[in-house]
């Protein structure tokens, strides 16, 4: 492709005829790139594509023929989506009330750590105290534990509480159907804290320091500075971290299973799909509809905040 | 057989509840955060007042409280981490030296069966399998792809598109590819994109989630679907940063496309591109959604995450689970060290 056009040699002297062969051939390489490149990205997003026009199929259809097929026997229709979200019947999906119980463990899980990392990094960049850069190393370096380490323990901690030498320190959470929100909220925050105290600190820590060192003079106190100064400012970092959060948490299915339990009351759409997806493999007009439902929202946080993501990705895989 | 939306108000309630918390924990911290200084600073006036008025020298200004301010803004944090991940990391290396119920030490038993029991033997050799293949091919790709569009039109959509299956969650991205090997048996139609091709090619179908070891190459193709976008993107952005004059230069000096990949682009990315693998490894090591999603770790494509989510959450297991959580753990280890000295070499270099 791109290497098998011819090259001028090294060495030789650059007349007009060669230059503007090389843009000849410049051309030539945009054209085959764009083209391998466009062919190659529609190759990657049929998997998905199919899926989406499966989900508008009659069911008999899907289960009978190729989805290829709606291009020479277009059959559209909406039930699939009807049945598999509001019907009550439990072969089919009820995945309306699964949606909302992704919402309700999302947002709030989103919103603490932001909140808490933001004031930690703040923290640790910027507040003089003793053994600052030791806490951020450690803090850091929790980002390296999996989160398979804090499962078992976490999860009794709910269940029991802490009890010392015969002595209960603290009481079960003793929590039932809803209120297990709580539980999910609890073990996402702790397990986003220490890349996000990360991340934002990258940002927050690289803020101008006389800018820091004219508002002390000033006057203002740390809070002040923190709300008024710092929290404007990096916005983007943290809109960054949002959507990270955000596409993490909803997305996620280890410690919705564990931390939420699979009944309709608590467990998340991921949580439904797999189970959907290991029970009744085979019907897939529920699936495909299942799968759209609980693509739809991250695809859109994605698509609309795709500038934000990025940033993010980059900072905090790149500067290290 | 209608949706009640009654039903579902305990969880808007709870909802609330949750942003009420929120609202009170953060506003809270910040108001007495606020309030401490105010308070201190009209008590020193108040000081100073007194002071001048009785004419006895003013008092000296105190070293500020520096430390009890970060300590409040770290509070939340600190608390949490050590509730939420340090304490049960210590206690899951305790478990693993416990028996099931966690009641009896039984020293290194649990790892002992795990390097000599068959079954886990493979989970340890897929494990393996995934952490060589997922960041190599993802990798690549992801390298072959940015240079690639780096030259192309319409770069923002292309990228975009390869991009997408990352906002994807991995139950949803294994649904899609397991419609894509889905099977109908000989003589029915296939309905799924694999099976036509390969009938298309004169082919017999197949069952391809159940034949081993292929089905463990074919999850790996969903994790390498959803992560080469993510490599794609970071090396692109490293493309990008090299600077113009260089490349401007090895133009003039008339390198082919090959030489300009291998003498300049692949040395000028070589940090992202560790770090690209390093990240992609961790990822994979714990990966867990997709197997349990695709086959529930059955027909041989079981890994350890899903072998240690099964040992501890299923068999109640808790000693043999917290082993494998501790082995995945010491796993990553190694991986860190290296970028850490990578990281240290880039610095000094």
């Amino acid at each position: 492709m791109t290497t098998a056009t011819p090259t001028v040699p090294a060495g030789t002297q650059a007349t007009e005829k060669t230059t503007r062969a090389a843009r000849v051939r410049k051309r030539l390489n945009s054209r085959t790139a764009t083209l391998v490149s466009i062919v190659i990205a529609l190759v990657w997003t049929i998997p998905t594509f199919g899926l989406l026009i499966s989900s508008v199929r009659p069911e008999n259809e899907i289960k009978t023929t190729g989805w290829w097929t709606f291009f020479t026997n277009p059959q559209f229709t909406l039930d699939n989506y009807q049945q598999v979200l509001f019907s009550t019947s439990s072969s089919s999906g009820q995945l309306a009330s699964y949606f909302i119980n992704s919402l309700a463990i999302t947002i709030p899980s989103v919103l603490f750590p932001l909140a808490f990392a933001s004031l930690a990094a703040y923290a640790l960049a910027w507040i003089n105290f003793k053994g600052r850069d030791w806490l951020y190393i450690a803090i850091f370096a929790l980002q390296i534990v999996p989160l398979q380490m804090a499962l078992v323990p976490l999860l009794k901690f709910f269940s029991t509480g802490v009890t010392v030498a015969g002595v209960t320190v603290l009481p079960a959470w003793g929590l039932v159907d809803e209120q297990k929100f709580a539980q999910v909220w609890f073990a996402h925050t702790c397990f986003a804290l220490p890349f996000a105290v990360f991340l934002l600190h990258n940002f927050i820590s690289q803020l101008p320091r006389d800018l820091m060192e004219a508002a002390r003079v000033d006057g203002a106190t740390h809070p002040k500075i923190f709300r008024t100064i710092v929290l404007p400012l990096v916005t983007p970092a943290l809109a960054a971290f949002g959507i990270f959060q955000f596409l993490w948490v909803w997305n996620d299915l280890l410690v919705a299973l564990i931390f939420a339990g699979g009944g309709d009351e608590t467990a998340p759409l991921t949580v439904r799909l797999a189970e959907m997806a290991g029970t009744r493999g085979n019907e897939w007009q529920r699936l495909t509809a299942g799968a759209f439902v609980s693509i739809v929202v991250p695809l859109t946080v994605f698509l609309s905040l795709q500038r934000y993501f990025v940033r993010g990705l980059l900072a905090g895989s790149v500067k290290g | 057989m209608e949706f009640d939306f009654a039903e579902e108000q305990p969880k808007f309630l709870m909802l609330m509840y949750g942003l009420i918390a929120f609202v009170a924990v953060v506003g809270g911290l910040l108001l007495l955060l606020d309030a401490v200084p105010a308070w201190f600073a009209r008590r020193r006036e108040a000081q100073l007042i007194a002071a001048s008025a009785s004419g006895t020298p003013l008092p000296r200004r105190r070293k500020e409280r520096e430390g009890l301010f970060a300590l409040f803004f770290l509070l939340p944090t600190l608390l949490l981490l050590t509730i939420g991940l340090v304490v049960p990391a210590i206690r899951t290396t305790l478990l693993s030296f416990m028996d099931r119920g966690s009641n009896d030490w039984v020293g290194l038993r649990n790892y002992g069966w795990m390097f000599s029991e068959g079954s886990i033997i493979r989970v340890l050799v897929n494990t393996l399998i995934w952490v060589l293949l997922v960041p190599l091919v993802a990798t690549a790709f992801g390298l072959l792809y940015a240079v690639l569009v780096d030259k192309a039109r319409f770069e923002a959509v292309a990228k975009s598109l390869i991009f997408l299956p990352m906002a994807i969650s991995f139950v949803g991205a294994t649904i899609i590819w397991k419609f894509v090997y889905a099977y109908r048996g000989d003589g029915q139609e296939q309905i799924g994109l694999l099976n036509q091709i390969v009938v298309g090619l004169g082919g017999e179908p197949k069952q391809w989630l159940l034949e081993s070891p292929l089905n463990t190459f074919l999850l790996i193709v969903i994790m390498v679907w959803i992560q080469a976008g993510f490599a794609m993107v970071v090396l692109s952005a490293a493309i990008k940063a090299i600077p113009a004059d260089i490349v401007e230069a090895a133009r003039l000096d008339g390198v082919t496309p090959w030489q300009m990949f291998w003498r300049i682009t692949m040395p000028s990315i070589r940090p992202a591109l560790i770090v690209v693998v390093v990240t992609l490894s961790i990822a994979t090591l714990k990966v867990f959604d997709i197997v349990r999603t695709a086959t529930n770790g059955n027909y041989d494509t079981s890994v350890i995450a899903t072998e240690m989510y099964n040992h501890a959450f299923r068999y109640g297991e808790n000693g043999q689970g917290s082993a494998l959580a501790v082995f995945l753990f010491v796993l990553v280890i190694p991986i860190v060290i290296y970028q850490i000295r990578n990281l240290r070499q880039q610095r000094e270099g």
